[in-house]
């Protein structure tokens, strides 16, 4: 990844994904996981992807990520190709993921784990990183745990110390795979609170996959819903309503009426790739 | 609770688990165990009752513990697995870790390392009491294979099951593939190399002790056959509850460093 004029902080990030496709195996089972997908990302929008399990939006987000490459299009991030049919992108700290089931090394402690990135990338001294990190922690409302092992943690917590890590390498754009899936419904509320107040802070663009209608609405600028496999972007739903926001926005019209869009968009795919024998939705 | 800490114990709550009715039922389990151990032996109940009383063997134990061959016995033992199980570690680590990480590696050693293996470290005593220069080593050298390939075994397994996501997580934090193998793959090892350990030492102890009663001239484990073979049953019985008390010793000492080597599993 070249460095060009560094773009500033609200121009950073900004994701063009052309007719992207993926197949698996192309010698062999030739699965078609993404037929010709295309989205056009602007720069610190919070664009939220949604669709039935197994429809391939994971592999939109490997893609991005650099987990594996692409067999036709391209996607380019701030202008620049980050990866084609013949170049795979490598992952790097500019596009962090947050993992489904979290990824917090339990070998390390909370600090350990939030310095990391500037760590390993190096060029920064150990104590200036761990300042940095204290203060990121205490500033998200997560002091006091720095000596923990992530054990020790529950899961909550975790999930926001995983945020507060991939937030301390200023990444272009924050990958998020489904991250709150597993967690109890009162949890939700308050990792997606916190999730919001980071997206207001700093307004990186986040790439956030889920199955949960009301969660894409609740944290998205922009819903796109992709259909069952092979995936490609069906709809493309704006959603006005303004921020910052919070639970009160669950009640009103503007949430219902793009629930009901999003609903009805997405239950037709739902049934599709319930007949094709995917697993069902949620 | 914090009251009575001193020198960082908890007093209250030892005394409570002394003075339990836990410790009481096993304190009198033990009692009546042994004195019907003594009881079958004065009525002489078959085959049971054959068994040397616990009366000569208390007699023996008191003139053993003063005696100066009998430590000697324990110390010989103990270099014995010491050297055998430390030497286990220092290759049996890193070659794990190699052939775990590595494929090419892997590939080219882990067929000659299958074959070697199920080969029990004791049908290794008569070649290696002929190709060692002295006694002594060719007991080492046994008791080093049965760690060795313990630890080797437990840490391939380990490495090649690390979950995907942390590599996934460390590169995309921007992790060189030397960082990779030095903050990922070798912590998310410790608690499989621990396992080696801990079950290396037990196999370790076993070893020792038939290895000694085959080809030695020291050691608790000869001191027990010795005994046999010079018609002192009292002394059969010391030595087996010395060898049990070495390995439960040994054991404590393994779990100690264990559990240090890997603190954030101690939190459950």
């Amino acid at each position: 990844m070249t460095a060009a004029a560094a773009p500033s902080p609200l121009t950073r990030g900004q994701i063009s994904i052309r007719n992207v496709s993926k197949m698996y195996d192309p010698d062999g089972a030739r699965v078609l996981a993404m037929d010709n997908c295309s989205m056009e990302i602007e720069a610190g929008e919070f664009c939220v992807v949604v669709g039935p399990s197994g429809c391939g939006k994971t592999t939109l987000l490997n893609a991005i990520a650099g987990f594996h490459g692409i067999t036709s299009g391209e996607i380019l991030i701030d202008g620049e190709v980050l990866c084609s049919p013949n170049q795979q992108a490598s992952p790097g700290s500019d596009r962090i993921v947050v993992f489904q089931n979290g990824a917090l090394f339990p070998w390390f402690t909370v600090l350990e784990n939030v310095t990391f990135g500037p760590v390993v990338q190096g060029g920064v001294n150990d104590k200036v990183a761990k300042d940095k990190a204290r203060e990121m922690l205490s500033q998200m409302g997560l002091s006091g745990i720095e000596s923990n092992y992530p054990s020790e943690l529950s899961g909550g917590m975790r999930r926001r110390v995983e945020i507060a890590r991939a937030m301390m390498n200023d990444p272009r754009v924050l990958l998020l795979d489904e991250p709150f899936r597993a967690m109890d419904a009162l949890t939700k509320t308050v990792v997606q609170q916190f999730l919001l107040d980071v997206y207001n802070k700093h307004h990186k663009t986040i790439f956030f996959i889920t199955h949960d209608l009301e969660e894409a609405i609740f944290l998205g600028s922009r819903v796109y819903i992709m259909t069952t496999r092979p995936a490609k972007i069906k709809t493309v739903l704006d959603i006005d309503i303004p921020r910052p926001r919070d639970f009160r926005v669950l009640s009103s019209s503007s949430y219902l009426r793009l629930k009901k869009q999003c609903i009805e968009a997405v239950h037709e795919e739902a049934l599709k790739a319930f007949a094709a024998g995917e697993r069902e939705m949620a | 609770m914090s009251q009575s800490s001193m020198y960082g114990f908890n007093w209250t709550k030892i005394r409570k688990k002394i003075f339990s009715l836990a410790t009481l039922r096993g304190i009198s389990a033990m009692v009546a165990f042994t004195v019907l151990w003594e009881l079958c032996s004065h009525f002489s109940v078959p085959i049971v009752g054959n068994v040397p009383p616990p009366s000569s063997v208390l007699k023996e134990l008191g003139q053993q513990l003063v005696s100066k061959t009998y430590w000697v016995s324990w110390v010989d033992s103990f270099m014995r697995i010491s050297i055998g199980f430390v030497i286990a570690q220092v290759l049996g680590i890193p070659l794990g870790l190699l052939l775990g990480v590595n494929r090419t590696a892997r590939e080219l050693i882990y067929p000659v390392f299958e074959i070697m293996r199920p080969v029990p470290p004791l049908a290794w005593v008569p070649i290696a009491v002929i190709f060692w220069p002295t006694n002594e080593l060719s007991m080492m050298f046994v008791t080093f294979l049965g760690a060795f390939f313990t630890v080797v075994l437990n840490i391939i397994g380990g490495a090649r099951s690390i979950d995907a996501r942390f590599i996934r997580a460390a590169y995309s934090l921007g992790s060189t593939r030397s960082d990779i193998f030095w903050k990922i793959m070798v912590p998310a090892t410790l608690p499989s190399i621990v396992v080696g350990m801990t079950v290396g030492i037990g196999i370790t102890w076993a070893v020792v002790v038939a290895a000694e009663m085959i080809a030695s001239r020291s050691g608790l484990g000869f001191l027990t056959w010795q005994s046999y073979v010079a018609g002192d049953y009292p002394m059969i019985i010391i030595g087996m509850i010395s060898i049990g008390v070495a390995g439960y010793i040994s054991s404590a000492l393994i779990r100690v460093i264990g559990s240090r080597m890997t603190p954030w599993l101690r939190t459950f």
